[in-house]
């Protein structure tokens, strides 16, 4: 197995998506002869040409249209987002069409699209670029919302996510394109809508996904050498949302922190302490703590950035504290 | 274009208005809910359009999407079924009146959020270009949709990608009761076209057959590798925006001095000056379409209620991916 970064990772599953089946096309700004205001499509316009590596204009509610459009007719495109942040200028497309096409029409039409969108903070971009909003996509039924944490699950994950026939909103963090780790290679799927326990452990239960889960894991070392035993579950999908091994994790640890780096108020750990409360009541020793981003628009300033987002120190507090130790 | 056409395209006409009236009884009588668009006045743009287009060209329109949908081929059975909420029709009473869709006769509907459908006629032609599909896109909106950004958005991409998608905008003069001219910096929507570089044209949307031969001539264009075209059909609807609209924005007067131009009206008088029909012959087609309505309403109204499994039916197309 090779280890790669979560980029090479992500570029290795669009490559080798395209290169198998030719209805996968990519669109999106700056995707082709930039080669993805990430470097995530570079060399793909020179190889599969302008047609499959389609710039756009910057328009994304035309781009998901299109995408949606083109899918209805048999195609499987890949819409990117330069960022998520940008996604709101496309929420019609994405949550009143893409979502509810197939549903409204009674089946009648298949929409097969990935809409790769990157999100989160910490690069001082200021807080129109920064949010991590997945929690509000994750509402509506009829999408497929996932985010993956590693560079594995996020190659087995987007091949899943193109060869799925239906809409799914692919989220990548900024800051985690330079992650490396083993990712098996050729044709290495991950079926979409499964929760993995990332580390095993007997006292607390750490719920987490994306840019968080490599929080977490940090968070969990330090706490070994507190002699605290921290078990990770990583979400890696939003919707479907797969709470059997978070449950199963709590019944054994009775003791659950979920860190998220989007906002609390109404977020995706809301939900899944809604989930835990509502599902295993009865286990829990201790309330259940969120860890999260402070309210405010993330601001520029470096210090203050990070005074909002979570820190490793803000989940082993939180671990500490439902623990009572 | 031959007689039994001209009959088919006459009958076509005045199915969609009995079906309109039919709608509007059953809405009062509380049997079709939520909104009610109504095609009346407007019966020769879908029936024009339609008609000049291949069977394998795609058909997209907005909310007041009845009569493209008898224009189709749909049967006004299963038009009326969808209409009541009924398993037979044409979404599987999921859907409702704005949203009328037959994939199979190559008319995707039928959407509501006015002009969140351009974009994805853009889609339909650029995934046929993609695939090297020799088909044409037929995109109808109303005046309304060309002030917000999707419209926008889907024409320059359609331009800066050439592709084959024929633009139609019904201009009704109101969206809802807004007029035109209170509403958008231009008044002749094609100057909209001429910003993003689209031939375009201006036809008579009262006549079946002014609709029809201009858009045939541009779906030839189109098809051989012009791009995209823009065609404003001037109309007028006879309703209200909606059911239950007390229209306010305008005078009777007004309303009356369309209706002297009633499309069904305006082509009988075309089909008998021409002697390509009698007088008897016509009254036939309305018989033989009031018939098939009744039909259609007594089918609706003796269906079936969707089975409560189809709640949860269709959310994913497969349940794991």
């Amino acid at each position: 197995m090779a280890r790669i970064t979560m980029r090479e990772a992500i570029s290795q599953a669009l490559w080798e998506e395209m290169e198998r089946d030719e209805k996968v096309f990519i669109l999106g700004e700056e995707v082709g002869v930039w080669g993805g205001t990430y470097a995530v499509t570079r060399g793909f316009y020179d190889h599969f040409g302008g047609e499959r590596v389609l710039d756009t204009p910057i328009a994304e509610a035309g781009i998901i249209g299109a995408a949606i459009g083109a899918a209805i007719t048999g195609t499987r495109p890949v819409a990117e987002l330069m960022t998520i942040n940008f996604a709101f200028a496309a929420m019609d497309h994405i949550v009143n069409e893409a979502a509810k096409l197939h549903y409204m029409f009674g089946g009648q039409m298949v929409l097969p699209i990935v809409i790769r969108a990157v999100g989160g903070g910490g690069r001082q971009l200021g807080a129109t670029h920064s949010q991590t909003p997945d929690a509000v996509f994750a509402h509506f039924p009829g999408l497929r919302v996932v985010a993956p944490g590693t560079p594995a699950d996020a190659k087995g994950m987007l091949k899943a996510a193109i060869r799925c026939d239906d809409p799914v909103l692919f989220i990548e963090h900024a800051t985690l394109y330079q992650m490396r780790g083993e990712v098996p290679e050729g044709d290495y799927v991950v079926p979409l809508g499964k929760s993995k326990v990332q580390r095993e452990g007997s006292d607390v239960t750490i719920v987490t996904y994306s840019k968080m889960l490599e929080l977490s894991l940090k968070a969990a070392d330090q706490l070994a050498q507190a002699g605290i035993s921290a078990e990770i579950v990583d979400l890696r999908s939003l919707r479907p949302l797969d709470m059997g091994p978070v449950i199963e994790s709590f019944k054994k640890t009775n003791h659950a922190v979920i860190v998220e780096e989007g906002w609390k108020s109404y977020g995706v750990g809301a939900e899944v302490m809604a989930r835990i409360y509502e599902e295993a009541f009865d286990y829990a020793d201790a309330p259940v703590k969120r860890v999260a981003q402070d309210e405010v628009p993330l601001p520029y300033n470096r210090t203050l950035e990070q005074m909002a987002l979570p820190q490793v120190e803000d989940i082993i507090a939180a671990v500490k504290e439902v623990l009572n130790v | 274009m031959d007689k039994s056409r001209h009959l088919d395209l006459y009958q076509q006409m005045v199915v969609i208005r009995r079906v309109e009236e039919r709608s509007a009884e059953l809405y009062q009588q509380g049997k079709i809910g939520g909104f009610l668009h109504l095609y009346i006045g407007q019966e020769a743009v879908s029936t024009g359009l339609v008609a000049a287009r291949r069977p394998e060209d795609r058909v997209i329109t907005a909310y007041r999407d009845h009569g493209v949908a008898i224009n189709v081929g749909i049967p006004a059975k299963a038009v009326m079924a969808e209409l009541l909420g009924k398993a037979t029709g044409t979404s599987k009473g999921k859907g409702g009146s704005m949203h009328l869709a037959d994939v199979g006769k190559n008319y995707f509907g039928g959407h509501a959020i006015v002009g969140a459908h351009l974009p994805i006629a853009t889609g339909l032609a650029l995934g046929d270009k993609y695939q090297k599909n020799p088909r044409v896109t037929i995109c109808m909106f109303g005046d309304g949709a060309t002030n917000i950004g999707f419209f926008h958005e889907a024409l320059n991409m359609s331009k800066v990608w050439n592709l084959p998608v024929l633009w139609v905008v019904e201009n009704n003069q109101y969206g809802m009761g807004t007029t035109v001219e209170r509403a958008s910096a231009v008044s002749e929507m094609t100057q909209k076209a001429a910003g993003y570089n689209m031939p375009s044209a201006r036809v008579d949307g009262m006549n079946v057959m002014a609709v029809y031969e201009k858009t045939k001539e541009m779906l030839e264009q189109i098809r051989a590798g012009s791009g995209p075209m823009f065609l404003e059909v001037m109309t007028y609807r006879f309703r209200g925006h909606s059911m239950g609209d007390p229209e306010r924005y305008r005078k009777a007067e007004e309303v009356h001095k369309w209706q002297e131009n009633d499309p069904i009206g305006v082509y009988r008088r075309y089909l008998i000056e021409k002697g390509i029909a009698t007088e008897d012959e016509l009254n036939q087609q309305d018989d033989e379409a009031g018939r098939i309505v009744e039909e259609a309403v007594q089918f609706a109204e003796n269906s079936p209620e969707p089975d409560a499994e189809e709640l949860y039916k269709d959310i994913y197309v497969r349940e794991q991916c």
